[in-house]
């Protein structure tokens, strides 16, 4: 089976934002960059997955040309193949375009299988994986925190409002991964030196122009001064007075 | 006059607090509002909808059973028939795993969890991005306004409506099926969706004094406990319960914080909550600059007395 894990590079979750001159956009100077928190189990399970039934890994990314320190990690983890779909604009590319790129991609390499994170720790859409799965017209279970995988489909399970979800699917499919699903292995020697002789494959993408406006972008207000009430039990009336007279929420 | 497309979520009968929010939003457009419901019990959280705003409600009859594509299916089928102008979702597991997918079916761009719609010319919305560090003004995305509503940022309106309800046979081609729910142990709040919520931290040092957290909660009535990752990497609560940038984004109207230092990733998931309450031995914890009401001192001193204090307060 041909699996694919999609990754995205993203700031570090702790820079301190700046907004560029054009007020619209993140000013990127210093910035520093990671493999989003959950598409690193999304190539775990990618890994797992071949390890258990067979086949290959591909980690697929769009996005800047150098983003091959973070795909080199991936190789050195254990897949076998790394494409890059270069594209300059990664950073403000939308959920469609990027959906459509990928799936796309994702028919060309023939895969059945697509891994992606629950969501993008950089524009927190959490949209890439189900529009994928929809242009593909394939099935998809978003934010799996267990999975149980056949020949045919699979049993995958997610955390919602209501309580704990079993979706049975079909493959082809697209799982998006959340937290819980597995804890991601770190890169041993053998891997790293292996991966240092595999190349980072280009590849293009379709090009699809984005459609959603980014108007403005701003730093969140900061919240009004706060106030410490005092210390210990003590302070637990002045507490109770100002929820119930000032914020009126009790 | 323009329509606007929401499914509605619920919980056996009765529609989900965050999907009500969904239809006051798209009421407070002035648009004509159609709600979406499936589910066994359709018809009977059909007839609570005109209450809420919803000129006609859709019945989508025949699955008992949930499948998130054959949903979407639907629900773009009923937007492209109606010519709508929008389709709003609750951002819940359930809703924005479904904005996509209508999204796309559309060929549009969704705007997921917006925490402000903006209706006068053509539709924008607020969304909070690097983990609420910064806040994007979006618009556009195609011939239809796709948008996912972050819980308590919206007012629920009770606005009478005709709620003519229509029903309508579910798609039968299905990829994926729920084929089990199970349900949280009791009653229990979800941390998205509670009005209150009380979390702790490691300052709380052991498993067993979550038990002072969760009294606080059941003295409010309404609060769900969360956590902060600290805790739940540490195995001493499930990861549902997580608040912050790897776990659940909340903004309850009540926001209490107990023995959380406020790291910048536990900022992320709470900072638009309305009120926050910090409670930390140190008078130099992060935690208080977000806080509007702030009392340092022990958890173990503190958490009993407020306990007390609120259940007195409720009489
Ligand atoms: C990629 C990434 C993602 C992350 N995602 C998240 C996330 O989603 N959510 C999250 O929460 N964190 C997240 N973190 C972790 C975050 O950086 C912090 O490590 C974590 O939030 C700390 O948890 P804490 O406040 O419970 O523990 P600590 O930082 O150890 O703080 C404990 C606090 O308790 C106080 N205290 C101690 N004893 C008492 C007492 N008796 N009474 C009162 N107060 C007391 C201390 O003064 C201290 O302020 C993430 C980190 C990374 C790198
Ligand atoms: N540019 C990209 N290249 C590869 N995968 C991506 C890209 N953008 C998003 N994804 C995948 O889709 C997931 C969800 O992204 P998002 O919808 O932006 O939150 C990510 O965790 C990745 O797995």
């Amino acid at each position: 089976m041909h699996i694919v894990a999609c990754v995205k590079r993203v700031p570090l979750t702790d820079i301190q934002v700046k907004v560029a001159a054009d007020g619209k956009t993140l000013d990127t100077a210093g910035v520093e960059y990671m493999l989003s928190f959950y598409d690193e189990l999304a190539v775990e399970e990618a890994i797992r997955t071949k390890e258990k039934l067979g086949g290959e890994v591909t980690v697929l990314t769009l996005g800047p040309a150098d983003a091959s320190k973070e795909l080199r990690e991936c190789l050195a983890k254990g897949a076998d193949r790394a494409m890059v779909l270069p594209d300059n604009a990664w950073g403000t590319r939308d959920a469609r375009s990027t959906a459509k790129a990928l799936a796309a991609k994702v028919k060309e390499l023939g895969a059945q299988l697509v891994f992606t994170g629950r969501v993008a720790t950089d524009r927190d859409q959490g949209a890439v994986g189900p529009m994928l799965a929809t242009y593909l017209g394939w099935a998809c279970v978003t934010d799996v925190v267990s999975l149980e995988l056949t020949a045919g489909g699979g049993k995958a399970k997610r955390e919602t409002e209501a309580g704990v979800e079993t979706v049975q699917f079909s493959l082809p499919a697209v799982l998006t991964c959340d937290k819980g699903l597995n804890e991601p292995r770190f890169a041993g020697l053998k891997g790293i030196m292996a991966a240092k002789k595999k190349s980072i494959e280009e590849s293009t993408a379709e090009q699809v122009a984005n459609q959603a406006n980014f108007d403005k972008l701003e730093l969140p207000p900061p919240r009004k001064e706060g106030r410490i009430l005092g210390e210990g039990a003590a302070a637990v009336p002045a507490l109770i007075q100002a929820l119930r007279n000032e914020a009126k929420v009790l | 006059m323009t329509t606007i497309v929401v499914f509605v979520e619920s919980a056996g009968s009765t529609p989900r607090r965050a999907s009500l929010e969904a239809l006051g939003a798209a009421s407070q457009s002035g648009a004509s509002v159609v709600a979406v419901v499936t589910g066994p019990n359709g018809p009977a959280v059909a007839k609570a909808l005109g209450a809420f705003g919803a000129a006609q409600v859709v019945v989508l009859t025949g699955a008992d059973q949930y499948s998130p594509d054959a949903t979407a299916k639907d629900c773009a089928a009923i937007v492209c028939e109606l010519k709508a102008s929008a389709f709003l979702v609750a951002a819940s597991s359930t809703g924005k795993d479904l904005l996509p997918r209508v999204a796309a079916l559309l060929d549009c761009t969704p705007h997921c969890d917006c925490t402000a719609l903006r209706w006068s010319g053509s539709a924008s919305g607020t969304r909070p991005i690097l983990a609420g560090k910064a806040i994007a003004t979006v618009s556009g995305g195609g011939g239809v306004f796709c948008a996912s509503l972050r819980p308590n940022c919206f007012a629920a309106v009770e606005k009478a409506a005709a709620g003519t309800v229509t029903t309508r046979a579910a798609s039968s081609a299905r990829l994926a099926v729920v084929v089990d729910v199970s349900a949280k142990p009791g009653t229990k709040l979800d941390v998205k969706e509670a009005p209150i919520v009380v979390s702790g931290g490691r300052g709380l040092r052991a498993p067993e004094s979550f038990s002072l957290v969760e009294d606080l909660a059941a003295a409010f009535g309404t609060a769900a406990v969360g956590a902060s990752r600290a805790v739940v990497d540490a195995g001493w609560r499930p990861h549902s319960e997580q608040v912050g940038q790897t776990g659940k984004t909340v903004a309850p109207q009540l926001y209490i914080a107990v023995g959380i230092s406020g790291a910048i990733q536990h900022l992320a998931g709470m900072r638009t909550s309305k009120v926050i309450v910090a409670i930390n031995k140190d008078a130099a914890a992060p935690i208080f600059k977000v806080a509007d009401y702030g009392i340092v001192g022990d958890a173990f001193e503190v958490l009993p007395a407020l306990t007390a204090a609120v259940k007195a307060a409720k009489g």
